[in-house]
């Protein structure tokens, strides 16, 4: 866990003693639960934003591809009687897709990642609401998955506490997301693209192929969020469904360290950033503040952040330049500029 | 010839442990055309920079209209009249050529809303397309312009603040021939109209041309000064080299031995028209010299795969090979240390120890996930062979210096088996000991087997450190040197498109 990992975890433990100061709910059980799985669902696809962030792109469809695959999911497994296996693979399929054309249309076709992602949030919404003809879908009457659903919605108790199966799964994905971010040679390429991706690919890096397997992780995870919101909506009105879950996810990224020039961010902090969104849409909640005020103070909290992060660092550098690059670097520096000429 | 109305006297500038300029005075008059010419490095753009307030010098005087101060400030430069017109050019492609000119001075109207005046800026632009005598309109799209056309932009923005000298760096480095004639006939009416210009170039033909006289710089230190009537590419040549070389050249092991890479009349991008053959021989250290522009680096990221090859055919050991990437060109054991080593060469905010394993991560595996140890271990084993300068090999890389961020890029090749090392520019901003540093080791290379072709611009290392010189012009190889032929005059005289008379020199 690296510093920034720390100060995040001491601002979550801070506002959360702060909630459970003013209103002790926020430590029942129940609340605890019902938060740990909205992180849970969030982080998951949090995690997927990442991978396109520190190869230096954006996602921004990440709404829109969890209403579309959610109502085919849905439509998938009430209205033509698929196998839920079937249905969870095809879903899953269809996010790597999704991936794999963006990422083909940003490394290929050398459109902008924030305008394909952009056109894929008007796209997948427009199609999920078509698909539906603009109704809900939902579990009908006495429809029941058992197994569906406890694997995805269900909780086991765990010493006395419901833990919500969604936490179960953002634990594996992140430890597996941790793996091959932070120890693997895919990891190591990902990080050089986003960084830097002449010199990647100046150093044998199949830059492109690199960059298309981040969207296709990140559609991958997407649709896998995709499954667990429907199964805990349980209904999806296709027109609002998932909206502005593109930026909690960017939100979260950049909480977690991730700079959006790539190159930057650690799954922990990702994680962390996601429990932190989420304990402030609690703190909204259980202070009585009005909920329309919930974006308001969302992004007042992440702009506070962000700028004593920037304090911060400066302030490192003002106090200690022999320790950065600052003091080397200023040396060389008249000298490289003589032999240029 | 009218009263001199600048005057630089003595002026000197030192950087830690470089002089860049040594004593050096130039008066310009008037309505007069100076070539400033030298080789690279010889101090020609540190006085400019002077010149245009960018660089305050250690010592001397300069003398505006008779008043005499130590340094110019950019803005006394300008007041001055004093413009320059760069290598790259300042423009906004994203302008019209009447924004470009007029860009931070536009002609405003309508009161506080300050809305640009586009009648009065057009108005205000044409009698200067007039005076160059411009194929273009001032509400051209400078994206839609020709470097020759844009440079033509940059002038008139130098005459619109109404400067009186014109400095121009290497103008007609990208220029065609007829483009070059136009800027000739621009340069004379600026003449005729009383603008002075130092033209900096490498073309002696061009000198020979336009120019009153030619001023010499030579290591920092005004070594001649030409007048008309003494001008001639020979004299030109003798003054630029003038100067004993040191001997650096360590002969190889053995006599070279076969060819491990033919490239036969590759054709690239840049230069269509022109195939380039060469071959690399074991063991032997091939310079690769020319002017800037030339088409050595273009060359270089063909045979790389940066770049796609347009024509032609790349051998390594007799077997033709396809390389349409720098992976494959790696995974045949071909490897480029570029010219632009925190461009492309390596991950500046990232540890030496992970610079040097990139390449060739996969061979670092353990189970599926990088070895930290081995790799570790490898970069410690390179900082000792290649005597990198840093506390550890978790440093990151953008605060080590110059030569050792070279070390670095050079340490990446090292771990893996190079068959044909290309080097573009290898010193290019490193300090002389890590320099001789980096001869040794290509010196110890090639004698171990490797092919090494190395591209650069800095006379003494082509001269010194090569066993054989092929000299580039135009995208075309003009002519090879073997080490009997070796001389500055030689190598420049192939540079700039002559042939060379095969004496012994």
């Amino acid at each position: 866990m690296n510093k920034k990992d720390l100060s995040l975890l001491v601002l979550i433990l801070v506002v959360g003693a702060v909630v459970a100061f003013i209103n002790p709910r926020f430590l029942y059980v129940g609340n605890l639960s019902n938060t740990l799985n909205q992180v849970g669902m969030f982080g998951i696809f949090s995690i997927a934003e990442a991978f396109v962030i520190i190869i230096g792109g954006i996602e921004l469809s990440v709404g829109s591809v969890i209403a579309l695959l959610g109502v085919i999911f849905i439509d998938l497994i009430v209205n033509h009687d698929v196998n839920w296996v079937i249905a969870v693979a095809a879903v899953i399929a269809g996010g790597l897709v999704i991936g794999l054309v963006h990422g083909a249309l940003v490394t290929r076709m050398h459109i902008q990642p924030f305008v394909v992602t952009l056109c894929g949030l008007l796209i997948y919404r427009g199609a999920a609401r078509y698909y539906t003809e603009d109704a809900t879908a939902g579990f009908g009457f006495g429809a029941s998955f058992p197994t569906l659903e406890w694997l995805t919605a269900g909780r086991t108790n765990v010493l006395g506490f419901p833990l919500p199966h969604s936490v179960i799964a953002l634990v594996i994905v992140a430890g597996v997301a941790w793996v091959l971010l932070h120890r693997s040679v895919f990891g190591r390429y990902l990080y050089a693209v986003g960084k830097n991706e002449e010199a990647a690919r100046y150093s044998g890096i199949r830059s492109e192929r690199v960059m298309i397997s981040a969207y296709v992780i990140c559609g991958g995870l997407t649709a896998f969020a995709a499954i667990l919101f429907a199964m805990y909506t349980r209904s999806i009105s296709p027109a609002v469904h998932g909206s502005f879950y593109e930026l909690y996810a960017i939100a979260a990224a950049v909480l977690g360290g991730c700079s959006l020039r790539g190159g930057e961010g650690s799954i922990i902090g990702v994680v962390l950033g996601t429990v932190l969104l989420q304990v402030l849409q609690n703190l909204v909640n259980l202070l009585g503040i009005p909920s329309s005020l919930n974006f308001a103070v969302m992004g007042a909290v992440i702009l506070i952040g962000v700028l004593a992060d920037q304090y911060l660092v400066q302030r490192r550098h003002h106090v200690s330049p022999a320790k950065g690059r600052g003091q080397t670097s200023v040396a060389a520096a008249p000298l490289e500029r003589v032999k240029v000429e | 010839m009218p009263e001199p109305f600048l005057e630089l006297v003595d002026i000197s500038k030192s950087y830690p442990g470089v002089v860049a300029l040594d004593h050096v005075g130039l008066a310009v008059s008037p309505g007069e055309v100076i070539a400033l010419i030298g080789e690279n490095g010889a101090g020609k753009s540190t006085l400019m920079r002077v010149l245009g307030g960018v660089v305050e010098p250690s010592g001397g005087t300069i003398r505006v209209d008779g008043a005499e101060r130590s340094a110019l400030t950019v803005a006394e430069a300008i007041a001055a009249g004093i413009a320059f017109v760069h290598q790259e050019l300042n423009l906004f492609d994203n302008l019209d050529v009447a924004g470009n000119v007029f860009i931070g001075r536009e002609p405003v109207h309508g009161g506080p809303l300050r809305l640009i005046d586009r009648k009065a800026l057009y108005a205000r632009t044409q009698p200067l397309l007039d005076r160059l005598g411009t194929d273009f309109a001032p509400d051209a799209l400078l994206a839609d312009l020709s470097l020759a056309q844009r440079q033509l932009v940059e002038i008139m923005k130098a005459l619109s603040l109404e400067a009186r000298l014109v400095i121009m760096d290497e103008p007609t480095s990208s220029l065609t021939l007829s483009e070059t004639d136009r800027l000739m006939r621009v340069i004379a009416g600026l003449k005729a109209d009383g603008v002075s210009i130092i033209f900096i170039t490498h073309r002696l033909n061009e000198v020979m041309q336009c120019a009153d006289r030619a001023v010499v710089l030579r290591d920092g230190r005004m070594v001649g000064a030409l007048t008309r009537a003494e001008l001639s590419p020979a004299a030109m040549i003798r003054l630029m080299i003038g100067r004993d070389l040191k001997s650096l050249y360590v002969p190889p092991a053995a006599p070279p031995g076969e060819a491990v890479l033919d490239i036969v009349e590759a054709v690239t991008d840049t230069y269509p028209e022109r195939p380039v053959s060469l071959s690399l021989r074991r063991g032997e250290i091939l310079g690769l010299a020319g002017l800037v522009g030339s088409g050595r680096t273009e060359l270089a990221r063909v045979i790389f795969g940066v770049d796609p090859l347009r024509g032609g055919v790349i051998r390594l050991e007799g077997d033709p090979i396809r390389v349409a990437s720098p992976r494959a060109a790696i995974d045949h054991g071909i490897y480029l240390i570029p010219e632009d080593r925190k461009g492309c060469g390596l991950l500046l905010d990232v540890s030496i120890a992970e610079n040097i394993s990139l390449p060739d991560l996969s061979s670092y595996l353990r189970f599926f996930l990088v070895n930290t140890a081995q790799e570790t271990e490898n970069a410690r084993t390179q900082r000792e062979r290649l005597n990198i300068r840093a506390p550890d090999v978790g440093t990151t890389v953008g605060s080590l210096s110059g030569g050792n961020q070279q070390k670095v890029v050079l340490a990446k090749w090292l771990s893996m088996r190079p068959k044909v090392l290309i080097f573009d520019e290898p010193t290019r901003g490193v300090d002389v000991g890590a320099k001789q540093e980096i001869y040794e080791m290509l010196r110890r290379l090639a004698d171990a087997g490797v092919a090494i072709l190395m591209i650069s611009s800095d006379m003494e290392e082509v001269i010194g450190v090569s066993d054989r010189i092929a000299v580039m012009h135009e995208g075309a190889i003009s002519g090879f040197l073997d080490r009997s032929q070796f001389s500055e005059h030689n190598v420049l005289q192939l540079a700039v498109g002559h042939a060379v008379e095969m004496r012994v020199p």
